[in-house]
């Protein structure tokens, strides 16, 4: 099963306000490494045109880009507000 | 994200808990895994004391298991207020913390003393500056899913009989020289499969959490395991690793800091939610005390940090304090050592008309060309002045 697949199998209530938010563009666009790219265990950084975007609908809250982005400290990175974000069904 | 719960520190909170928690199966077995590409060499074992009162552990599905254990906290008198987000602190002046700012409106809430349980990601306890953003090495990123399974077919495949359960951490190719484990845990109708590596090797090693766990679920040993199975949830989370040298400053004027909040993960052995429950349960008799001289200054709560120290809390957390750089230092371990072993074990078993000293001589030789003698010595060296 791919990722899709699985994260559309996880609960959400997906809050309107992001709780995810990529502080400054051209940190990203100068970032060699770029790993919230590959290690966000639900893709939630992807690139489109050729720069970092960030959906947050998807996310896990574990808090890896937050503490990989160690060069620029460049996300800015919440919870959800109450009652919004990943419901578990099982934990 | 739930996997094993201990007796030992549950029932000196809810004396016989297993009476009336939602709990999945009591832990009877424990087996290690060694892999290599296609093989395993396994290490195991089975005590059918496990499985009855008093227990000694149990799987858990956090779900479940949160929503009854809130309960049993509001029956003595707490006051719940879900789905509500602590934002900060709010301190008197710049000093002591009287209580916490949440998400809602008007929704400061003031208390003599704040503990900070607020899990890995700790943001109060960042916010309360008792520390700065953790390091990618000092967390371990596990993924897992939920797979369920008729009860009979768990019961088959895992060798178990009626409730009981067991637990299996898994060394080796798997996370591809990466540090880190894969697990597989049984619950009742659902087993748990998923793998933890240090956050700064996934980093390092470039690889993607999602591919490793679909890799791992087709690896020929842990796949027939699994067939059949329909994954119900996929699930991530932080696992605090950095153990006694990366501890937080554990309390401050009117702050507790407990569980991963405080970094009180014992890896090696899997343990975690004990060391929390254990860490909630010292902080709770130390507020009780405060509250009857009304001091909740760091100097009075700092009681917490000695109850800490002389529990096996600390006590484990200090013994294992050099086993993450020494893990880290020694990547043969989760490469070379499993592929020795699985070696080994493959020369001896099978039976094709060589002699046996030859055989011997053969495993030796392969040994020595994978690691030679100095490596061999120095790992045992390094090993045991590690966990000693």
């Amino acid at each position: 099963m791919n990722l899709e697949d699985k994260l559309f199998l996880d609960r959400y209530v997906v809050d309107e306000i992001p709780h995810l938010r990529i502080i400054n563009l051209d940190k990203c666009a100068i970032c060699k490494k770029q790993q919230c790219l590959y290690t966000c265990p639900a893709q939630c950084y992807k690139l489109e045109e050729g720069r970092v975007v960030v959906s947050y609908e998807g996310c896990l809250e574990c808090g890896t880009c937050r503490i990989i982005c160690d060069e620029y400290k460049n996300i800015e990175w919440k919870y959800p507000r109450g009652g919004f974000g990943i419901c578990y069904k099982y934990g | 994200m739930g996997g094993q719960i201990y007796s030992h520190s549950l029932a000196a909170i809810v004396p016989e808990f297993w009476k009336e928690a939602p709990l999945e199966r009591p832990i009877v077995e424990k087996r290690i895994w060694f892999l290599t590409k296609d093989s395993k060499v396994s290490l195991s074992h089975k005590n059918p004391a496990f499985g009855a009162p008093p227990f000694n552990s149990f799987t858990v599905l956090r779900a479940k298991f949160d929503k009854w254990f809130v309960q049993k906290a509001v029956q003595k008198g707490a006051f719940y207020i879900p789905e509500t987000l602590v934002e900060d602190v709010i301190r008197e002046g710049k000093g002591k913390i009287i209580g916490v700012k949440t998400g809602r409106t008007q929704g400061e809430l003031f208390a003599p003393v704040v503990v900070a349980a607020d899990g890995v990601n700790s943001l109060l306890s960042k916010n309360a500056s008792l520390h700065a953003e953790i390091s990618p090495q000092n967390v371990a990123l596990a993924v897992k899913e939920i797979i369920a399974m008729p009860k009979e077919r768990i019961q088959d495949l895992f060798d178990l009989s009626g409730d009981q359960g067991l637990t299996i951490e898994i060394m080796g190719e798997i996370t591809r020289g990466m540090v880190g484990v894969g697990f597989i845990y049984t619950n009742l109708t659902t087993v748990s499969v998923g793998l933890g590596c240090i956050l700064s090797d996934w980093v390092n090693y470039k690889i993607s959490p999602y591919d490793l766990i679909e890799e791992m679920k087709n690896h020929p040993v842990v796949k027939p395991l699994l067939s059949g199975g329909k994954i119900r949830e996929y699930l991530a989370h932080l696992i605090p690793e950095g153990g006694y040298n990366a501890i937080p400053p554990l309390y401050a004027d009117g702050l507790l800091v407990v569980g991963d909040a405080a970094m009180m993960v014992n890896g090696l052995h899997q343990e975690g939610s004990n060391l929390a429950m254990t860490s909630g349960r010292l902080a709770a008799e130390t507020i009780i005390e405060a509250h009857k001289s009304g001091d909740f200054s760091a100097g009075r709560l700092s009681r917490y940090k000695k109850l800490l120290e002389e529990s096996y809390v600390m006590k484990d957390l200090k013994k294992y304090r050099n086993s993450y750089p020494y893990l880290e230092g020694n990547r043969q371990l989760f490469t070379i050592y499993p592929q020795i072993i699985n070696d080994a074990a493959t020369e001896i078993i099978r039976v094709d008309g060589v002699p046996k000293l030859v055989k011997q001589a053969k495993i030796i030789s392969a040994t020595f060309k994978k690691r030679n003698l100095w490596g061999l010595a120095k790992d045992a060296f390094s090993a045991w002045r590690a966990f000693r």
